[in-house]
């Protein structure tokens, strides 16, 4: 009994890990309709990106973020205004096929740059600490640290889309990029940051993700597809719905391993087929993706 | 009254175009009487993958269905062709049309689950359905669980017992299979049903308008590519003769056919062709490269994407209004009404 009680506890706090891929992808698609198929692979470039600067400058993992940070979210606006932006439009086809043939080439460079190799970023000793709850559970602290970063991550979207002139030229780009720009507001400009900010939330959660588990340059895909998931399981247009999509994401995978090791991924994808047969909308459904 | 137009379903390079296509034709039937190994080889890969570009067209460049998710049936394709020829007795070429149609049973529960995913996606939906594949095969242990399996020495005698003779009978159902697919696409495109299709890529909202089912046209699209492609899976590994999991459901088939296709052209039956003969023509001097072949092939489907999104041969009828495979129904005035 205490054994799933562990089970469930660790997939919720990892569910916080998903809900952070899955911000991201949010956002791009809230504000651009845009669906990134590249969001995996540029959470790994953050890793490696990390990588390199503990590497050169000796600092902790949480530190090497402030230099991680700026470089996606430019990165991000470029690539939304340089590239991205002259996909978007109503023919499906471009921005799909062009991120996914972005997604090929950072995953290949990042091959050839770094190797097959898989790494892992050591934060020390933080990494292993833990809180005993009670007789035989106990929870990491790393992993609940992750989660409450989760949880300020989306309580500070919230207000940062609700409250702020950001969010609302956010908003308002997002209900209609025409009469937004007859208000004065620069979409591109606007999509650009939208791009940066989700950045942002990537290099946080790739950082992070680095220190909890291994990473190599070809995992990138199946963290989009957990992304993904928990997006839709959750319910398009709905911040807090990512947390809960990822935490079932979380706590299915956790389970699913607990039966027996491969069945670790293939439990996720399953809650999430089970979650599309008889709620299409996702949980929380706030917008109709149409 | 009289109409005072005609409808032209052939052009001129279509007519040129069909006895260049029946002398290369004879050419490669002929093939293993004269050809080298090797070349045949190259032939069978060439063909397969021309195959699997023509279903992905069909489905993304005609029904807009953007799947990045067709290794499923590829893969499954793969298995049932182990699973028939050594479970069921099953003989190996007979695997291929079999797999075709079990391809198709099976794309009926994945549609109901993928079609609830509009647009973009639907696209990644269908790659998570093609990791459950992936995954549920790796735990079937009769069909060698996450290790995979050969094909049994007397399965492999049993196509012919000659080495040639089974180079020669898989490379003549390579030509049969991607010959049979250009012509059905070709005619389903002619007929009132890729009549529909096209209205579908030009303005969804207007064909619907005209009383095109949009939905079922998309299914029947889509079963039909899972048919082709779960086929073409079991005739890929037929030339293998080996299957694993990660093998069998390797992104990388749909990477490729999505590359060749945006390059050679989506939404044209000669595109993939000519993406396929670029595809290979750049593959033999640039296999040393390894990751820089892919990075290479991907910047060039980003950028033909962004600059030129009709493909190479988007710009070659553009300009010399070139079509081999006219699908298109085309009026012409009568000059003496």
């Amino acid at each position: 009994m205490i054994e799933w009680a562990n089970t469930i506890i660790q997939g919720i706090l990892t569910g916080g890990l998903y809900a952070m891929f899955a911000a991201g992808l949010a956002i791009i698609f809230g504000v651009m309709r845009l669906v990134n198929i590249t969001h995996g692979d540029l959470i790994v470039l953050a890793a490696f990106i990390a990588m390199v600067v503990i590497e050169t400058t000796g600092v902790n993992p949480f530190v090497s973020l402030l230099a991680v940070i700026p470089i996606m979210f430019v990165f991000g606006y470029f690539l939304q205004r340089g590239i991205l932006n002259f996909t978007l439009g109503d023919d499906l086809l471009p921005p799909l096929l062009v991120t996914f043939g972005l997604s090929i080439v950072i995953q290949n460079l990042l091959l050839e740059i770094f190797s097959a190799d898989s790494q892992r970023l050591k934060a020390g000793s933080f990494e292993v600490m833990s809180i005993q709850l009670t007789e035989g559970l106990s929870i990491g602290v790393f992993p609940l640290v992750i989660f409450i970063v989760a949880l300020v991550m989306i309580i500070g979207l919230q207000q940062l889309f609700n409250r702020t002139r950001l969010g609302r030229a956010f908003r308002a780009t997002s209900d209609d990029a025409t009469t937004a720009q007859l208000m004065g507001i620069n979409h591109k400009h606007i999509f650009g940051l939208a791009m940066g900010l989700a950045l942002i939330l990537v290099a946080i959660a790739g950082v992070l993700m680095a220190v909890r588990t291994n990473f190599d340059p070809t995992v990138g895909p199946s963290r989009l597809l957990f992304a993904f998931e928990a997006v839709i399981m959750g319910g398009l247009g709905s911040l807090w719905g990512t947390l809960i999509g990822g935490i079932i994401l979380g706590v299915a995978q956790n389970i699913g391993a607990k039966i027996d090791p491969g069945w670790q991924i293939l439990f996720g994808h399953i809650a999430f087929l089970i979650v599309l047969v008889f709620r299409p909308n996702g949980l929380f459904p706030r917008t109709r993706d149409d | 009254m009289t109409d005072s137009y005609n409808v032209l379903r052939s052009t001129r390079a279509s007519r040129i175009g069909s006895i260049i296509g029946l002398v290369l034709f004879i050419v490669l039937v002929s093939f293993p009487t004269w050809g080298d190994r090797a070349t045949m080889r190259l032939l069978v890969e060439m063909f397969y993958i021309l195959a699997l570009s023509q279903m992905w067209n069909l489905m993304a460049g005609y029904g807009g269905l953007v799947s990045v998710g067709q290794q499923a049936f590829v893969g499954l394709g793969g298995y049932m062709l182990f699973l028939l020829t050594i479970h069921l007795g099953v003989g190996a070429v007979w695997t291929v049309p079999l797999a075709g149609l079990i391809g198709a049973v099976v794309s009926l529960p994945v549609a109901f689950l993928v079609f609830r995913l509009r647009g973009h996606y639907f696209a990644i939906g269908t790659w998570v359905v093609a990791e459950v594949f992936l995954l549920g095969f790796a735990q079937i242990k009769t069909l060698g669980g996450g290790s995979g399996l050969s094909l049994p020495v007397s399965v492999v005698k049993s196509i012919a017992s000659s080495r040639a003779g089974r180079d020669s009978a898989i490379y003549w159902t390579a030509l049969f299979v991607v010959v049979a697919v250009i012509a059905i696409v070709y005619f389903l495109l002619r007929s009132r049903h890729g009549l529909a299709l096209t209205a579908i890529r030009d303005s969804e909202e207007a064909s619907n308008s005209l009383g095109v089912d949009n939905f079922r046209a998309k299914l029947l699209v889509y079963i039909f590519a899972a048919f082709g492609t779960t086929a073409i899976g079991a005739l890929i590994f037929l030339t293998k003769l080996r299957i694993s999991p990660s093998a069998a459901f390797d992104i990388n088939w749909t990477t490729t056919v999505i590359f060749i296709v945006v390059i050679g052209g989506i939404g044209t039956i000669e595109g993939p062709i000519l993406g396929t003969i670029i595809f290979f023509l750049l593959r033999e001097p640039l296999a040393d490269f390894g990751s820089w072949y892919l990075i290479l092939l991907g910047t060039t489907a980003v950028v033909v994407m962004l600059k030129a999104p009709q493909g190479i041969w988007g710009i070659i009828t553009h300009k010399f209004d070139l079509r081999f495979f006219p699908v298109q129904r085309r009026l012409e005035l009568k000059k003496d009404d």
